[in-house]
């Protein structure tokens, strides 16, 4: 019995650190990345926004979503920071990053924050139907009819954007930034791009963007840090930014550069091929079995067992 | 063969309403009062997730503990029908049952979680391969049928010749007892594929489980987040499935007043000192390979709880090591639940403790309303596990009575 259950070990153990050498290997072996060929996206320029919240208005008009609750004019609500949430998709939040102005004043840096709609997004491979996908333009989509509430999405999110309607009894929704789906399906610019009076949200095509975005940094070195975030993260993203000020400053995290479903599909996928790891379990235990228990293959365990004479 | 000496399985022949039955009636009327608030009012009403915190209680014990918990039912079976130790077959049928129970709850369990949760099916409509969630879900969706197609066998042996419904329903007395035959007959040649199916569903969901919070690397606290937390799943889960066993069977045997079969549950977990130690030894290994040590006395409450999990692993291996005290009943249950419960503080921390999100105001902490949830799913467990063992052939330790008539 200790050899087989030591194969058996053998086996899930080969199983696993195959898949984790997998991991090491990163581009040789295992999940490619996935994305798709020329997405849409924006990249924000924080040296730009002026944080008059005109896009979180505009957001929540073209999503049908109740008007912001604190008046456009009201400041205060810069003074603590917000996460999008069931009824607002995007938020401006106020940093300072210790620089001063002539005054000797804090320079306030703002920035607006909504689903980054990864490349290779980590919700769209946790969800357990599909319900999140992303789209060729570029959108992480998100599809209620599919849903099941697990909110492994939310889980999964490096970003912590989605939010989910916790009050609804029967019929909660993930929300979060659509993209402005319908909008970008006809080439135009999301809402909130479409309404900042500061012009700090481009929008066109992400190797377009990226491609204009470097001359721009290349042209002001002063005005910006040589780093486009969201260019490599998780990834990659669709929507990015540039900034005078360091990111990590500005409320942004330090992630890793590789897609977030790497090394659970790379596991997935390695034990799954083909259902090779359960089949071949399946018949090291039926070997086991035929060889050190064969009439349990005639007759179940339990009652007539007992009463066979053996 | 020992199995011979045993007695057979019989249904108990109790009293079924007692003091405590009627404790663990009220507690699951409170839960239940709970359930119908969270569908008037939402799960915002009942619980304290929010969108920091999408996972609570309900996940880290009802689902994730539940179904580690249940891994005596795979174990079991295993050992005593896969590699033919039959001496271990006292145990095969109340450890069945429990996981039997425990896949039930852990799906209502699931179902109160979710959102929709008329949409639970929906994954069979939807295939996701590239969700660990996917995978489980399948895989216990499966496994749960599996594991009532194993009980099959004992609601035969309770009702074959014995069908006698009353009144109208006379009747259909003849078909079913034709049915039971029928399925007796089916099942008695293809049992052994439901068997191994069983253990190797068990492995691929146990270990999935693991899988699930490695898409959040920069969520999960080091000390927990490792490419191995799938094998230290499966591992752990396999390990905790005798300690399970004997939890369960002693707190039965005492309860119900019957001999305590020591003679199975002592040999049974001399397997444990070993499939613990193989865990033990993984999980340190691990963490000096990463070098996670750092976190361990660095203050925080993840490093304490993670040493706390551990210690709950080390101590009863060192207990489990020692022929004594396994041998004695008091020591044996003492060191198999500090292990049921290191288990349960394990799945605790991956899913809850070790779970920071970076942009979080405040932590998570269970309301009274999720914790009588999960109170009502744990005494509706016990509360069906006594109601199959008063009226089906379940356990099979003689009662403490008879064997005193007997001397």
């Amino acid at each position: 019995m200790n050899i087989s259950r030591r194969r058996f070990f053998g086996v899930a153990g080969a199983m696993i650190s195959s898949a984790a050498v997998g991991n090491a290997k990163n581009a040789c072996a295992g999940r490619q990345p996935k994305a798709p060929p020329n997405p849409y996206g924006c990249v924000v320029d924080l040296t730009a926004c002026v944080g008059c919240r005109t896009c979180e208005q505009a957001c929540n008009r073209v999503n049908h979503l109740p008007p912001p609750e604190e008046r456009l004019d009201d400041r205060t609500v810069l003074d603590h920071k917000r996460r999008p949430s069931t009824s607002a998709f995007t938020v401006i939040n106020r940093y300072y990053s210790g620089r001063l102005d002539a005054q000797n004043q804090l320079v306030p840096t703002y920035v607006k924050v909504q689903c980054m709609h990864c490349q290779d997004p980590a919700c769209a491979s946790a969800c357990i139907t599909g319900a999140l996908h992303k789209k060729e333009n570029g959108a992480v989509n998100y599809d209620k009819s599919r849903c099941v509430g697990c909110r492994y999405c939310l889980v999964a999110c490096p970003f912590q954007i989605p939010a989910y309607e916790y009050f609804d009894p029967l019929t909660p929704r993930v929300r979060k930034c659509t993209f402005c789906y319908d909008r970008i399906r006809q080439d135009e610019k999301p809402g909130c791009a479409a309404a900042c009076p500061m012009e700090a949200i481009t929008f066109g095509h992400r190797q377009t963007l990226l491609e204009v975005t470097h001359r721009k940094i290349a042209a002001n070195p002063v005005r910006y840090l040589n780093k486009v975030y969201g260019e490599f993260e998780v990834g990659g993203t669709s929507w990015m930014y540039i900034s005078r000020e360091p990111f990590e400053k500005l409320g942004f995290l330090t992630l890793p550069h590789y897609p977030m479903p790497h090394l659970t599909e790379t596991i997935q996928h390695g034990i799954f091929a083909y259902m090779w790891a359960p089949i071949t379990l399946f018949a090291i235990l039926a070997g086991v079995m035929w060889k050190i228990n064969p009439q349990q293959m005639n007759h179940a365990p339990g009652f007539q067992a007992q009463e066979d004479p053996i | 063969m020992s199995s011979h000496d045993h007695p057979k399985p019989a249904p108990l022949e109790i009293k079924f309403w007692t003091p405590g039955v009627l404790v663990l009636f009220a507690v699951m009327l409170i839960g239940f009062c709970f359930i119908i608030a969270r569908y008037l009012g939402g799960l915002a009403v009942v619980t304290n997730l929010d969108n920091q915190h999408p996972w609570g209680l309900w996940i880290g014990i009802d689902v994730a503990t539940g179904v580690a918990l249940a891994a005596g039912g795979f174990t079991t079976a295993a050992i005593a029908h896969v590699f033919g130790r039959h001496q271990y077959e006292a145990v095969t049928r109340p450890a069945l049952l429990t996981a039997t129970l425990g896949y039930t709850f852990v799906a209502i369990g699931l179902a109160i979680d979710v959102g929709r949760s008329w949409a639970l099916p929906k994954p069979l409509l939807f295939w996701q391969g590239n969700s660990v969630l996917f995978e489980v879900a399948m895989c216990v969706v499966v496994y749960t049928h599996v594991l009532y197609i194993e009980f099959v066998p004992i609601v035969v042996e309770r009702f074959r010749g014995r069908v006698n419904l009353p009144g109208p329903f006379s009747l259909v007395n003849d078909r079913i007892e034709r049915l039971l035959t029928l399925a007796d007959g089916i099942l008695d040649k293809t049992m052994w594929v439901f068997i191994i199916a069983g253990v190797v569903l068990s492995c691929m969901h146990q270990s999935g489980l693991g899988s699930l919070m490695l898409i959040a690397p920069t969520k999960l606290h080091p000390l927990w987040y490792t490419p191995i937390l799938p094998l230290l799943f499966l591992t752990s889960a396999i390990a905790a499935g005798y300690p399970m066993v004997v939890f369960e069977t002693t707190v039965a045997t005492a309860s119900f007043k019957r001999a305590d079969e020591m003679e199975v549950l002592a040999p049974l977990t001399g397997v444990t000192k070993y499939l613990l130690g193989i865990y033990i030894t993984l999980k340190i290994g691990d963490m000096i390979f990463r070098e996670t040590y750092v976190y361990l006395f660095d203050g925080s409450i993840e490093g304490r709880s993670f040493i706390v999990e551990m210690l709950a692993m080390i101590i009863p291996w060192f207990m489990l090591m020692s022929k004594r005290l396994r041998a004695k009943r008091h020591t044996l249950f003492v060191a198999c639940t500090t292990i049921v419960l290191g288990i349960a503080l394990n799945r605790c921390n991956v899913f809850l403790i070790g779970f920071n999100p970076p942009y979080a105001v405040n932590s998570y902490f269970p309301s009274i309303s999720e914790m009588a949830i999960t109170a009502c799913l744990l005494c509706s467990i016990t509360f069906f596990y006594r109601l199959a063992v008063t009226y089906l052939p379940v356990l099979s330790a003689p009662s403490l009575a008879s064997l005193e008539k007997e001397s």
